[in-house]
């Protein structure tokens, strides 16, 4: 990884990024593809016909207005959407080349394979611990109680939370703070080892110093896996992501990577919304 | 009259009423106490009822009320838990079977404790146990009368909405957020359920048992019929016995013993008893649950 601190101007968000968030190698592989993917609640369409590439070790950020189908479509990639009554969702999702959609796909092995962070820090009750052994728990991926413990830390040194709790492993989850809080999540989210990483508005619960600690763990994340980060604060998706979709009313308006689709806009309303014109 | 001015007043007749229930509680919990606490002893607490019942102790009517809330408790929790994690975790809330089953725990709920005496006897006695003696005892009459076991059945029947009701909320408020991150860690929702919600749950799991086992401490109508006995030293042993019962008792000693004024101070001993067993029992609940909510559920 490389870590210059040399930074790009972005001139109409008036924001400086550090140019680790550039697009490294020309990108052909999508780990996941939507296609023509529609999501409504009862009537009301919330994702209208997306298309989009999600390349492979490589973060991807959504942003839009609040309200414009960000978390639908997020959720539409793991099929959590199923897990609200009334929701329709139509056309494909590759992972890896199979359709999530078709009938026979298993729901639990996809969610393993796509993990989640979701906006609120939603730690169990339970002890730093059992926080992130739970899902090799109930999928029955370890096989004896040192080799959870290793999982566990593991998991924990991902999320870069190792340090500061490895001597209260047994102490609620709920004693921790906020940005602790959220990356113990993203460390119960990386102990099953998924191969692609959903964060719906991971930070913006937290405190700037944390958000900052949440974006550095994106960095050395995307080496191993696949991020997709929704947020409504473009300074954030300018400075994590290599590639940034902006959705507008369910529909998508503009996908580009990231330094261009602040720099140069290709669409008029992408540049009204990123100069703060609406939204 | 001014808002201020209604605004006062109804303070007042508030302030009125919060006093008239405190006042009423106070003067009837003093009066219990008041004429009861002279005859309670150890012998009181541990003896059988003698003389026509105007001598003597109690023990066999507390022994046989905690043997039944007990037996009850063992019937309704199990079942009672096992609807609410239905109708909140599971039921699809347009099919018929969820608004079928609802529509009978609301009229269950309604029903007056009485009729459930005479279901108690119809169904539970001469039903299910005429045909237990049928089908096992040759037909001579074993289970085919009123016993401990349909009185607790009946207890749990009578029961049962309350514990659905109080599970369910408990159930209902476990964050939505806690169910997603189960399942966004790929947990099937029998494994959401049994891992995430209900161990959350456990604090209004114990409330709905408390409630039950105090609503049901306190009646005496539904087991008239079904197993309490009128006068009964020895204690139950099997399934299938009689059984003295607190609130039946009092009621017994209150207007069928053969000279009611010469029981009047053990029918207030009574009464303290029951009262205090009841109230014993809420607070091991208010502990439990407080000490739960501290915690954050059990682990
Ligand atoms: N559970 C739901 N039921 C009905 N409508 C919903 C639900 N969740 C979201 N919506 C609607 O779908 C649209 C998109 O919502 P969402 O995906 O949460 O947007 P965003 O994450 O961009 O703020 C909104 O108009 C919202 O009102
Ligand atoms: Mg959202």
């Amino acid at each position: 990884m490389n870590s210059t601190t040399s930074t790009r101007d972005f001139p109409l968000l008036k924001v400086q990024v550090s140019d680790r968030a550039s697009v490294a190698a020309p990108v052909t592989d999508p780990k996941v593809t939507v296609e023509s993917l529609t999501v409504r609640y009862g009537r009301r369409v919330a994702v209208d016909a997306v298309t989009l590439p999600i390349y492979r070790n490589l973060i991807t950020a959504i942003i839009g207005p609040s309200g414009c189908g960000k978390s639908s479509l997020l959720r539409a990639l793991n099929r959590m959407n199923d897990t609200i009554a009334g929701v329709q969702t139509s056309g494909r999702v590759l992972l890896d080349g199979q359709d999530i959609y078709t009938p026979g796909c298993d729901v639990i092995a996809l969610r393993r394979r796509v993990g989640m962070v979701f906006q609120q820090p939603n730690p169990f009750p339970k002890s730093i611990y059992d926080n992130v052994a739970f899902g090799l728990r109930i999928n029955g991926l370890v096989h004896s109680k040192a080799e959870l413990d290793e999982r566990v830390e593991r998991a924990l040194r991902q999320a870069a939370l190792w340090d500061e709790v490895k001597d209260r492993l047994d102490r609620s989850a709920l004693q921790l703070s906020g940005g602790e809080q959220q990356r113990l999540c993203i460390a119960r989210a990386l102990a099953v080892e998924p191969e692609v990483l959903l964060m719906d508005e991971p930070a913006s619960a937290l405190d700037p110093i944390s958000t900052a600690k949440i974006e550095e763990l994106m960095f050395t994340l995307k080496q191993h896996y696949t991020i997709v980060i929704v947020t409504h604060n473009m300074q954030q998706a300018a400075r994590v992501s290599d590639f940034t979709a902006f959705l507008l009313s369910g529909a998508l308006v503009e996908f580009n990577p990231t330094p261009q689709l602040f720099t140069n806009p290709a669409d008029p309303r992408t540049e009204a919304y990123i100069t703060g014109r609406f939204g | 009259m001014s808002l201020r001015g209604l605004d006062r007043s109804f303070i007042l007749l508030s302030g009125l009423a919060v006093l008239l229930i405190v006042t009423m509680l106070a003067i009837i919990v003093g009066n219990v106490v008041w004429h009861g606490w002279e005859p309670i002893s150890w012998e009181f607490l541990s003896g059988a009822p003698r003389m026509g019942m105007t001598e003597g102790g109690i023990f066999p009517a507390i022994f046989g009320t905690v043997l039944l809330v007990l037996l009850m408790t063992i019937f309704v929790v199990p079942l009672g838990v096992c609807v609410a994690i239905y109708f909140s975790e599971y039921a699809n809330r347009q099919s018929w079977l969820y608004r079928w089953t609802r529509q009978a725990v609301n009229n269950l709920a309604g029903v007056p404790s009485i009729v459930f005496g005479l279901f108690g006897l119809g169904f539970f006695v001469q039903f299910v146990g005429g045909w237990v003696d049928q089908q096992f005892y040759e037909g001579k009459l074993t289970y085919g009368q009123p016993a401990i076991l349909w009185a607790a059945l009946t207890m749990a029947v009578l029961t049962l909405p309350v514990v659905i009701v109080s599970v369910e909320e408990a159930l209902r408020s476990v964050p939505q957020s806690y169910r997603e991150a189960s399942y966004a860690l790929g947990a099937t929702r029998t494994q959401t359920v049994f891992r995430v919600v209900l161990p959350q749950a456990l604090a209004g799991v114990l409330t709905g048992g408390i409630l039950a086992v105090s609503r049901g401490a306190g009646e005496v109508a539904p087991i008239l019929f079904v197993g309490a006995a009128y006068y009964l030293p020895e204690l139950p042993k099997r399934l299938n016995d009689q059984f003295m019962e607190l609130g039946y008792h009092i009621y017994v000693l209150a207007t069928q013993s053969p000279d009611v004024e010469a029981t009047k101070s053990l029918l207030y001993a009574t009464v303290l008893v029951l009262l205090a067993l009841t109230f014993l029992l809420n607070l091991t609940a208010i502990t439990i649950r407080a000490r739960l909510r501290v915690t954050g559920g059990l682990r």
